[in-house]
């Protein structure tokens, strides 16, 4: 009898189901769980007013990211409200068993860069955070989304959550991307294209001859803005480019134990013949240079277009209205040219050392725009390192820029890293909400090129002129 | 038990018609700092709610008294962005007990019902009627009835039924949690652990 074809989402959703409740969720087993010190705490506490411990806290990892500062990591953390949660962390962790990289800890940085980078996201898995950008660690071929502290606190104490099946979605992008596109470019024009809510209720797989020649830095960059139109979250089945970049890291299986697990990740993939409930294509020669406009990541475009008409965007007119008028700007704005206040490159969307190297493609050699503040901050220790490392940090220098120490600084502005309200940021992160970057802010998303360009010029910019 | 249980809910409702409210607007990151679950609906909606001197902005419907209950009601794609539980806390500890809309962001409806809070998706037709009920009587009340899984418009009789699976509304409706479930069976998780 031959199997019935199955899409790679099925294998790894399916081996993790220990109970299935009737017409309920799945009881669902997660075998990696990483916390951080804003969604943690209230978990905790939880566990101390019931009475109940951790089940396995090996399978738990804790880093420090969310509002840490960017500058002299070294010293006592000035907010005491940051400073507490910090605590709090350290305490837990310690309390429990659980490994935590802290401020300091070499292995420090933002989560989704840590676990990967670290060997500790692999494929297969199933990996949960309380964290919606959790979704980046599907570029490994794992099942990975985001979750309430409640979820955390039913990870601590059983390693499970409950929840229900989603419904399956493939985007293929195929052909050839053009010079100055890049991982996010894709990204945003996917989301462009279904909007935030597009993919509510999916799980989605990327495929075809884009992704395959991703490298996977811009994997992670694609799955982890998956959230950003609604998506559970994305995963991409794993290949040569996967199993070359977790081999030898630090906490990857080694030896005999490598040779089990890669026999293992080589048949995940999606079966010739399996089902989708949604399949959608796109062209890669259609995508250029992205940049968004309005206060969702819905709201982007061609870097070369004009804004749209209310009347020819799909929703509220008034919703978008008031989008507009948070921005600043009218329908039919070019965005070309558009003074730019500040350029943040970072986050878990695009704080990897390949972001950087975009970055620095363009900049060296070229300065700095005056009235431009600039926040460079790398995703770890480790990408600071490379930086170092790869002779980036002087051509920073050289131009203008200063290097900051890892976090996820401006992208939520929990720490001091605040966008002045009113101010325009071109931003490589991945929320554009209504003060999301401070209050009154004005975020540009998009990629480490298009930041570049607008660094030096200090406008909008297309970087294909750079290139 | 976590928290109030549910059964029907008989009351006015706070509409706001905007569409794509995200988590930074239901409770922006600066107040996430707490380590205990209090006090977060003195920020819910904050930058809407306040000016940056900290002075209630008076066009914003939290601030006039005339809409006043414990139904929200939002426009389409209610709750998209972050997996902050801390905005289904807000919305919470303010008072509201439901909120409706014609879609739900999935990680936000999942933390909405594991604090107690009940989403509850309707058409957009039916939001439409909602929020013209509201518009006609501000004082227009609405019953929610998770038994029977329908909402009523009390003054038209107008109604529509909502989905919510057996095992959450079950949860609901007794103010069971998850973790309640999960307690009880440790041992075949621990077990299934073991075998992998």
């Amino acid at each position: 009898m031959s199997k019935t074809p199955s899409t790679l989402f099925d294998k790894v959703w399916d081996s993790h189901v220990v109970r299935k409740i009737e017409d309920g969720p799945d009881v669902f087993f997660i075998d990696r769980h990483f916390i951080h010190e804003v969604t943690s705490p209230v978990a905790f506490l939880g566990l101390e007013t019931r009475g109940i411990g951790v089940l396995f806290p090996e399978k738990t990892f804790a880093t420090a990211d969310h509002n840490t500062p960017t500058i002299n990591q070294h010293l006592p953390v000035e907010d005491p409200l940051s400073a507490n949660q910090l605590l709090q962390l350290e305490k837990n962790t310690s309390k429990y068993g659980i490994s935590h990289w802290g401020l300091g800890n070499p292995k420090n940085g933002i989560v989704h860069v840590v676990g990967p980078e670290n060997g500790i996201t692999l494929p297969g898995m199933t990996i949960v955070c309380g964290d919606s950008h959790t979704s980046t660690h599907g570029a490994f071929g794992a099942i990975a989304f985001g979750i309430g502290t409640s979820e955390v606190e039913m990870v601590l104490s059983s390693q499970c959550i409950m929840q229900p099946k989603p419904k399956k979605m493939i985007i293929n992008v195929n052909g050839t991307l053009g010079k100055g596109v890049t991982p996010k470019d894709v990204a945003l024009y996917i989301i462009s294209k279904l909007s935030t809510s597009g993919a509510t209720g999916y799980f989605v797989e990327y495929a075809g001859d884009v992704f395959r020649n991703m490298s996977m830095e811009g994997r992670m960059t694609v799955c982890n803005l998956s959230i950003e139109m609604g998506a559970r979250g994305g995963m991409i089945a794993p290949d040569q480019t996967t199993f070359d970049y977790i081999d030898g890291r630090e906490l990857a299986p080694k030896g005999a134990d490598w040779d089990k697990q890669l026999a293992y990740w080589k048949t995940l993939k999606t079966d010739d013949g399996a089902v989708f409930d949604l399949v959608i294509n796109f062209n890669a020669s259609d995508i250029e240079p992205m940049i968004t406009y309005g206060t969702n990541p819905g709201m982007g475009m061609g870097i070369s277009k004009h804004i749209p008409k209310a009347t020819d965007v799909e929703g509220g007119v008034a919703t978008y209205e008031k989008s507009l008028d948070y921005m600043g700007f009218a329908e039919d704005d070019a965005m070309i040219g558009k003074k730019v206040d500040y350029v943040f490159i970072g986050s878990c969307t695009n704080g990897r050392i390949e972001d950087f190297r975009a970055f620095a493609s363009i900049i060296k050699g070229r300065k700095k725009a005056e009235h431009v503040t600039a926040w460079v901050v790398p995703g770890s220790h480790i990408v600071e390192k490379q930086i170092k490392d790869e002779g980036i940090f002087e051509i920073l220098t050289d131009a203008g820029f200063e290097l900051r120490q890892p976090g996820c600084s401006a992208c939520l502005a929990m720490n001091d890293d605040k966008i002045p309200a009113g101010k325009y940021a071109v931003s490589t992160s991945n929320r554009n909400f209504e003060g999301r970057q401070g209050p009154g802010s004005r975020t540009l998303l998009a990629s480490p090129l298009v930041a570049a360009a607008a660094a030096v010029t200090g406008v909008v910019t297309d970087p294909r002129e750079f290139l | 038990m976590a928290y109030d249980s549910f059964s029907v809910l008989k009351s006015s409702a706070v509409p706001l018609p905007i569409e794509n409210v995200d988590t930074d607007q239901i409770i922006p990151a600066r107040f996430l700092k707490a380590t205990e679950r209090k006090g977060f609906g003195d920020n819910l909606f904050r930058d809407w709610r306040y000016d940056k001197n900290d002075q209630p902005k008076a066009d914003f419907v939290l601030n006039n008294p005339t809409y006043q209950g414990k139904i929200l009601v939002g426009g389409k794609n209610f709750g998209s962005g972050s997996s902050r539980e801390h905005a289904a806390w807000a919305i919470y500890d303010y008072g509201f007990r439901c909120v409706v809309s014609s879609f739900f962001a999935d990680i936000f409806r999942g933390n909405a019902i594991n604090v107690g809070i009940l989403p509850v998706q309707v058409s957009p037709e039916f939001l439409h009627l909602i929020f013209e009920a509201i518009e006609n009587d501000p004082k227009a009340e609405f019953e929610v009835n998770l038994e029977e899984q329908r909402i009523s418009i009390v003054s038209t009789g107008a109604s529509e039924s909502f989905d919510i699976n057996g095992y959450k509304k079950h949860n609901l409706l007794n103010g069971f949690d998850d973790i309640d479930y999960l307690q009880a069976m440790k041992d075949e998780i621990v077990s299934f652990a073991s075998n992998r």
